[in-house]
């Protein structure tokens, strides 16, 4: 989903497995943001380019198209203002790869329908109250949230619990099986 | 040349290390107007310069800091300052970066300052001095990299002072500087920190021996004035925690409080020994015209008021440090400048350091510090091509 060579900022990068994947075999021009200061050091010490932020407030101070790709994996339902997060993405890169756990998945519904608990599964592994994410959705929701906002989505993935990735044709069945979905979304502009 | 007791111009004569002579022929025009020629710029080097000279790290040093970092000092008798980052092995590796760190102009190690004889009377400048800016400092600076042919620097590096000057660097020459690392600085000196070298200054101008500037003609020298500058500068650089576990109330050699003045308490005493010895090696005119300098500083106001305008379009790598305990130079500041970076998109790291040690956390030995510095140099040495030593 990524070209080679291109300008990444990539947002919530953790310990920076991705970034360091992105700028060593794909050669891009990589960046980082983190939240976590132990997160951050850890990514520097390895050489990559990474400052501490917050994807709610820190994206604003990015100039317009600053970058080829924004990337937000699994971070968007951490955020506290998940739209404003996207809008802020497709500015700053002239596209958005955004990726997240899929809350419409049946092992999360049946979690919820028949044990009547908030659900723990591999891709949402916290229980409730140690949980750092705050706006869960599900694939339905985020199409539903793109087209409301004016965001284009040019590729919409679901990705199996196998890991196996689906390009999204029927979105009743995507929302079923797929535990993550990814996205491509277009810049403004 | 150790046991050198006291910093003079005889002293200063004979240090060891590498000097250059400048504006022989041009004079440097300096930020005040006036063009400063011949002067002289010390300068220390460790490691060696790769043929392609591509390799090269100019370590910038703080305010009471000079250009012997990493080598016995040779009128205190110490350690260099950076003894711990510079060498074989270190974060600062010798065996594959060529390091070099030169006294700052208007300093008392050798680069020409207001204790030097100003050729135009043969008697030392003392205020004839011109005023000095870190853009100035910078500019001596880069007048020594054209004199070694390094057409690029690998890396500009520098704590607090040493950090602004690394800012000048990438701001005015972007060119010539491939990465720089801005350790616990700010892009512009702050009120408080103004109003704490005023102190300082005040202190050394109030003491008879200060003579209005002109006591090395008098013989006489204003150590009480320059002590007193030192202890209170010193206070900044610490944090209440550091001098809480170090001291806290406990008191000097005594069991009991003497109702008196004397150094009660283990703490005054400690301050005490840190001017003292302050006086051995610095000079009172340099501690004016340095904190001076610092105080000047304000990289955005250079570039109509905006910060980001200093860095716009540049290729440099940046990396800020700042340490959680550092109350003269907080992480804000140093927030303030990736903003800045990130406003056009400049390839910026920043790391905060927890440490309670304040701002001399940067001359210590914290390892996250140092894991995180070698990395990000190892890092650009890949980009830049350097080979491992």
């Amino acid at each position: 989903m990524i070209a080679p060579s291109t300008r990444v900022l990539d947002i919530g990068c953790g310990d920076g497995a991705l970034l360091d994947y992105l700028v060593h075999f794909k050669q891009v021009d990589g960046r980082g943001m983190e939240l976590s200061q132990a997160g951050v050091n850890a990514c520097v010490a390895q050489g990559l380019s990474v400052i501490q932020g917050d994807a709610d407030t820190d994206l604003a101070n990015y100039p317009d198209h600053a970058f080829d790709y924004a990337v937000l994996s699994q971070t968007l339902q951490a955020t506290h203002n998940p739209l404003a997060v996207l809008r802020q993405l497709t500015r700053i890169g002239r596209r958005a790869v955004i990726s997240f756990p899929n809350f419409g998945h049946w092992r999360v519904r049946w979690h919820l329908g028949a044990m009547g608990r908030m659900p723990v599964t591999p891709t949402l592994p916290s229980s409730w109250y140690d949980t750092p994410n705050i706006h869960l959705c599900t694939i339905r929701d985020f199409f539903g949230l793109c087209r409301a906002s004016d965001i284009a989505i040019e590729r919409a993935i679901a990705i199996d619990a196998k890991g196996r990735a689906r390009p999204i044709r029927s979105l009743q069945l995507a929302n079923l099986l797929g535990e993550q979905g990814l996205f491509l979304l277009k810049g403004r502009n | 040349m150790a046991g050198l007791t006291r910093n003079s111009p005889e002293v200063r004569a004979r240090l060891p290390g590498e000097r250059v002579v400048f504006g022989r022929s041009q004079p440097m025009p300096l930020d005040c107007g006036v063009a400063l020629g011949p002067f002289t710029v010390a300068y220390r080097t460790y490691g060696r310069l790769n043929p392609d000279k591509s390799n090269a790290i100019l370590v910038c040093h703080a305010l009471t800091g000079d250009q012997f970092m990493a080598d016995t000092h040779p009128i205190t008798g110490k350690s260099g300052w950076w003894s711990n980052m510079v060498g074989p092995g270190l974060p600062l590796d010798t065996d594959r970066y060529f390091v070099f760190c030169a006294n700052v102009l208007g300093g008392c190690m050798g680069t020409t300052g207001p204790s030097d004889p100003d050729p135009a009377t043969g008697k030392p400048y003392g205020l004839n001095f011109p005023v000095v800016t870190i853009a100035d400092m910078v500019r001596a600076q880069k007048l020594l990299i054209d004199h070694l042919g390094i057409d690029k620097l690998f890396c500009v590096i520098g704590g607090s002072m040493g950090g602004m000057q690394v800012l000048q660097w990438a701001a005015t020459y972007p060119e010539r500087v491939f990465a720089a690392v801005p350790i616990a600085c700010a892009a512009r000196h702050s009120a408080q920190n103004i109003a704490f070298h005023e102190v300082g200054r005040q202190a050394i101008m109030a003491d008879p021996e200060w003579c209005g500037g002109d006591y090395l003609t008098q013989g006489r020298n204003p150590s009480r004035g320059l002590s007193v500058a030192r202890m209170a500068a010193h206070i900044t650089y610490l944090s209440e925690a550091a001098l809480h576990r170090k001291f806290g109330r406990s008191l000097q050699d005594r069991s009991q409080l003497t109702y008196g003045f004397e150094a009660d308490f283990q703490v005054e005493s400690y301050l005490r020994h840190q001017g003292s010895t302050f006086v051995d090696r610095f000079d009172a005119n340099a501690y004016l015209y340095i904190t001076r300098a610092m105080d000047y500083f304000d990289l955005a106001a250079e570039h109509g008021g905006i910060l980001a305008n200093a860095f716009r379009g540049t290729p440099v790598r940046f990396c800020a440090v700042s340490f959680t305990g550092d109350w003269l130079f907080p992480t804000r500041e140093s927030r303030l400048i990736v903003n800045a970076l990130n406003a056009v998109a400049a390839n910026v790291s920043f790391v905060e350091i927890e440490s309670d040690a304040g701002h001399d956390a940067f001359l210590l030995d914290v390892p996250e510090f140092y894991r995180m510095l070698g990395g990000f140099l190892s890092g650009c040495a890949e980009h830049r091509g350097l080979d491992r030593g």
